[in-house]
């Protein structure tokens, strides 16, 4: 499966990162690379075969419905690049 | 005498409970290793008030004989590790100045042993490579290196190089894909990635969930066995952190191997593997028979499908992990019109090439219409792989391969940096162990021709790290392998 | 057949319509972390690291949120799925820290099921339900606050959603609106979520189609998110359809987008439409493992469940006698129902409903009071039924008497006792006083004996009159039309 152009631009998109427009072949050759590397799962028969999703052979653990955390809007905020009246901030958004 | 920078932890533990010398005494000793060797870039961030602070309250502990495990030794800390109030930035761009206002599970557990922490060691961005190279604060330095300036490995190269050159006692590391192991090897040291769900992920900036694990970097075995002992155990704020016992690991160093089965892959001695290397192995392999161990030949036949199959679930896992990072809540804010270009702004200034590569084909294999092809796909074959080493462990109680077909190579090597899968192709003898979540130890075993370290992988079964530490005490006294560098 | 039909220029037109609706759970903390979830706190003082999206924050599973959707899934007569799983839903948004919402998709706690729902005429359907799955609420943002900035709490980010989704079974606007208030109905019986659509804690996404009367499969629709109240949900699915009508009618082609409402006109329009912006790239969220529920568990949920709306409302028309209007009405809310039934214990519950419904009500809608908040108890709105059907007092006292316990939340019997006003029964005094009527009014009774029947009104008036309301009148009645015969 070979990508193109369009592609490329999309998954930057999808992803949220900015590809310059002289920088677009350059990572479709890139990604083309890579993909046709890794390709070669095709080559294995996976016929009844379930996915594995994680190496943990137990269920998970439920926590109980009790509240241990909060009231520490200063550590939250204590990061923000921006925030005003206990709010984080960033650029309107327009709906 | 020994410096006391070249001290192991028992052995600093030991003479710090005889009160030799005091934890004071030991965090200064490091601290001016560390003054003394910042060309090796090890550190980026140094925080010897914090360690000294530290030091001085573990002196009184000793004094009052209270003291923990791990009382007033002085470790480097990954910079992957959430530490409170220390700057933590996965040595990205795009975490600058984030101070976590919380502190991981595992520096927890160290901090409570009585650690002293003498700073965040560099790394490749966000855990994503393997040669340190790609870290938003330069590469580290291999302490080997001679005349050309050589990788420390990746992504733990900092806590890897900081154990060689004694510029910390033991180091944490973090290990996706061969994080800790071809580093250490790299570097002439000790390291362990435990089994996934051994050490609790709570607090460690996330590359791929279902691969990570934090372990030891260390001098030698024993001190892997210290560090991890403290490290591991069940943590209700991970998930998937295994509720497992974890036994004394040191008590398995120096245990009889006598008709423990040892497994030898075939396919790990590829056609072209470096002479040297396979040399090596057949070294390792004949330590082991000569005090007993039956060597079995065992095969793993998706050995070959692992690389592709982790350069699609970590990338994958990645570019949804990192998707927190959009310049709202801490870091980097690159300002924009909208929030959208805040967003892309932020996120395509803050993070470096390669961690853009993974994001966006990790995007790629999830995206609709190629799921299947990819994700799926690679989920399938994982479980291929995982039932190998099922089937494998029928045979044999451990496996012991090379950790790495390279040695430490040259900082901007040209093939590496034109062809990224040249670089991954590295990871080739470690990835399958993290696909598979078991454990495994890199441990040095000898010098290649121009004088680098080498070094050979055992491979154990799912919570069996203690047969790697009998194998590896074994195999680690008959090497005899000298650090030789000073 | 109740459906909505809209005659078009060429054609008769069906509407076919399925919501999806998320609700919050009520939990003391939020679904994968220990902050709580209380509505009205300071900004941002409901936040754990793990909501705010901080680096190397891991989910934790709250259990009581995986017993509420197990317990609406009962309540839905759903099946309940004993392995379940979590994915990430990733998209790039304000309002969500991690980049990535957890929820689950391919494999839902809570599988198909059925609401019954109450027609206008009477009737009933069936409505499926497809799936329930549990999520994470997104953060809230403030828009209006300054003129270049969008402000950001997060202390909804995090808490637990059910999301329930219907088959595509509505034809009607009504059936919505019938659907949006049983549903609201059994989660307010359950427990398991407020049910308050103007505060947000139910939100209802419509998709919306028409297709020709009689034509087979379903042609393409469209999605209207965050429709708040039932009566905009019905508005919205009313004018989309009109809308795809219109357009189909007129050669034109409806493309499948989301749109949103706007409660000032009733019509709905395209939002700001972004490329590959549904691309979510779910996939198995790596941080959580399977949830697993076995048959004990599923069982221990079932004998904590109440009886639903449904069922006591059939209850109370076989064996309380209702009519089977005023048990829907009684039983739409949990609260009214369990009222009703301790003020109907031992008593007439009939009359007790008869009270509830008019006096009652209208007593709290005019001091404006809650029900639990009512100054009558239902104990004693019982005793005041009791004490007319025992024939302590007549209905006409009660009336009065109701007026004093509204006023004092004070005891009928004791009411009654204080003031006198226990009617009399003793027929020796009745009868002197309707003796006495009666000799004071011989043109009337002359009346009354040539045909005049309709003054048996006026003597019973009287005597009652004299009686300051006391005497029974059923005894009055009675003795007046035996002594004028
Ligand atoms: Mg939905
Ligand atoms: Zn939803």
């Amino acid at each position: 499966m070979a990508i193109d152009k369009e592609t490329v631009k999309k998954i930057a998109f999808l992803s949220h990162l900015k590809i310059d427009d002289d920088k677009i072949e350059e990572t479709e050759d890139e990604f083309n690379k890579i993909l046709n590397w890794v390709e070669q799962l095709s080559e294995v028969n996976t016929d009844g075969v379930e996915p594995l999703v994680s190496v943990n052979d137990t269920n998970l653990t439920l926590r109980q419905d009790v509240v241990t955390e909060g009231n520490q809007a200063d550590a939250v905020l204590k990061n923000a690049p921006q925030a005003q009246y206990g709010y984080f901030t960033v650029p309107k958004v327009v709906e | 005498m020994t410096k006391l920078t070249e001290l192991t932890i028992a052995q600093a533990r030991d003479a710090l409970k005889k009160k030799e010398f005091s934890a004071v005494e030991l965090t200064k000793a490091y601290i001016d290793e560390m003054d003394n060797k910042r060309k090796f870039n090890a550190y980026v961030l140094e925080t010897p008030d914090v360690a000294l602070a530290q030091a001085q309250k573990s002196d009184e502990k000793y004094a009052h004989g209270t003291n923990g495990v791990l009382e007033g030794i002085p470790l480097g800390i990954k910079d992957l590790y959430c530490t409170k109030d220390i700057r933590t930035t996965a040595c990205s761009h795009i975490l600058e100045g984030f101070e976590p206002q919380y502190e991981s599970t595992v520096t927890s557990k160290l901090l409570n042993a009585g650690a002293c922490f003498l700073g965040k060691l560099n790394m490749d961005e966000f855990a994503m490579g393997g040669s340190n190279e790609t870290s938003y604060y330069g590469p580290v330095v291999n302490p080997w290196s001679k005349d050309v300036p050589l990788v420390a490995g990746g992504s733990s190269g900092g806590s890897a190089a900081a154990v060689a050159a004694n510029m910390c006692a033991a180091a944490t590391g973090t290990d996706t894909g061969g994080s800790i192991r071809q580093p250490s090897a790299f570097c002439g040291i000790t390291g362990i990635k435990p089994t996934y769900g051994r050490c609790s992920r709570y607090g460690i900036i996330a590359f791929a969930s279902s691969l990570d694990q934090a372990g030891p970097m260390c001098k030698d075995v024993r001190d892997c066995a210290v560090m991890l002992n403290v490290m591991s155990g069940y943590d209700a704020k991970d998930s998937t952190s295994a509720k497992v016992e974890v036994p004394n690991f040191e008590a398995f160093l120096n245990q009889d191997i006598k008709g423990l089965k040892i497994g030898i892959p075939a396919e790990y001695r590829p056609e072209g593997l470096n002479a040297e290397i396979s040399a090596l192995w057949d070294k390792g392999i004949e330590m082991l028979k000569a005090r007993g161990a039956e060597i079995v030949n065992i095969s793993l036949p998706h050995t070959k499908y692992a690389l592709p199959t982790y350069y699609i679930i970590a990338p994958a896992e990645a570019s949804s992990n990192l998707a927190r990072y959009d310049g709202v809540r801490y870091g980097l804010r690159i300002n924009g019109k909208s929030l959208d270009d805040m967003y892309i702004n932020t996120r395509t200034e803050g993070f470096g090439k390669e961690v853009k590569r993974r994001i966006m084909v990790g995007t790629y294999v999830l995206s609709a219409g190629y799921y299947d092809a990819y994700y799926l796909k690679a989920q399938k074959v994982r479980r291929l792989i995982r039932q190998d080493f099922i089937n494998a462990f029928e045979k044999c109680d451990i496996i012991l391969t090379p950790t790495s077909p390279v040695t430490a190579f040259p900082i901007g090597d040209k093939s590496m940096q034109e062809n990224p899968i040249n670089m991954w192709l590295n990871d080739v003898f470690t990835v399958s162990v993290n696909l598979a979540g078991l454990p495994a130890m890199s441990l040095p075993m000898g010098l290649s021709h121009d004088g680098l370290p080498l070094g050979l992988q055992l491979i154990g079964k799912a919570f069996d790290e203690g047969t790697i530490f009998k194998t590896a005490s074994a195999l680690e006294q008959d090497a005899a392998f000298r650090k030789g560098i000073k | 057949m109740t459906g909505m039909i809209i005659e078009g220029k060429t054609a008769s037109w069906e509407v076919i319509c399925g919501v999806e609706i998320h609700c919050q759970i009520i939990s003391k903390s939020k679904i994968f972390s220990g902050a709580s979830t209380h509505y009205g706190s300071d900004t941002n003082e409901n936040v754990s690291f793990v909501d705010a999206g901080m680096p190397g924050m891991l989910p934790t599973l709250n259990e009581h949120c995986v017993y509420q959707a197990v317990k609406t899934g009962l309540g839905l007569n759903a099946k309940i799925n004993k392995y379940s799983a979590f994915a990430r839903k990733n998209y790039f948004y304000a309002d969500l820290p991690q980049g990535y919402q957890i929820t689950q998709f391919q494999y839902p706690i809570v599988g198909e099921g059925h609401v019954t729902i109450d027609l206008a005429d009477g009737s009933t359907k069936d409505i499926g339900i497809e799936r329930l799955h549990i999520e994470q609420d997104a953060a809230k943002s403030i828009h209006d606050m300054a003129p270049d900035k969008s402000f950001i709490d997060l202390n909804r980010a995090g808490v637990g959603l059910m999301e329930i989704v219907t088959k595509p079974d509505f034809r009607a606007p009504e059936e919505v609106g019938a659907f949006l208030r049983k549903l609201r109905s059994i989660l307010r019986y359950l427990g398991t979520c407020d049910g308050n659509m103007d505060e947000g804690s139910m939100r209802c996404d419509v998709n919306v189609s028409v297709r020709k009367v009689g034509e087979e499969g379903y042609r393409t629709r469209c999605e209207m998110k965050n429709v708040n109240s039932v009566k905009f949900v019905m508005q919205a699915i009313e004018n989309e359809a009109k809308r795809h009508v219109e357009v189909y009618e007129s050669g034109g082609k409806i493309e499948q987008e989301t749109r949103k409402f706007d409660a000032s006109t009733g019509l709905t329009k395209p939002m700001r439409k972004k490329e590959y912006a549904h691309d979510y790239r779910y996939f198995p969220e790596p941080d959580l493992l399977p949830l697993v529920l076995d048959d004990d568990y599923i069982a221990k949920v079932k004998t904590d469940m109440v009886e639903l709306p449904d069922a006591k409302r059939a209850r109370f028309v076989k064996e309380l006698g209702l009519t089977a209007y005023d048990a829907a009405v009684i039983c739409e809310n949990k609260e009214t129902a369990d009222f009703f039934e301790k003020a109907a214990l031992g008593h007439d519950a009939k009359k007790v409903a008869n009270w509830l419904m008019g006096d009652f009500f209208a007593m709290l809608n005019e001091k404006k009071l809650e029900l639990k908040d009512s100054p009558i108890t239902a104990e004693n709105l019982g005793k005041l039924v009791e004490l007319v059907t025992s024939n302590v007092i007549n209905g006409k006292t009660a009336k009065d008497v109701f007026v004093i316990m509204a006023e004092t939340g004070g005891d009928p019997e004791k009411i009654v006792e204080e003031k006198g006003l226990k009617q009399v029964t003793d027929t020796g005094a009745i009868e002197a006083i309707v003796d006495e009527v009666i000799a004071s009014a011989p043109d009337n009774v002359a009346a009354y004996k040539a045909g005049k029947s309709n003054l048996l009104g006026w003597f019973v008036g009287q005597v009652m009159k004299k009686s300051q309301g006391k005497a029974n009148p059923a005894i009055v009645n009675k003795m007046i039309a035996e002594k004028l015969k």
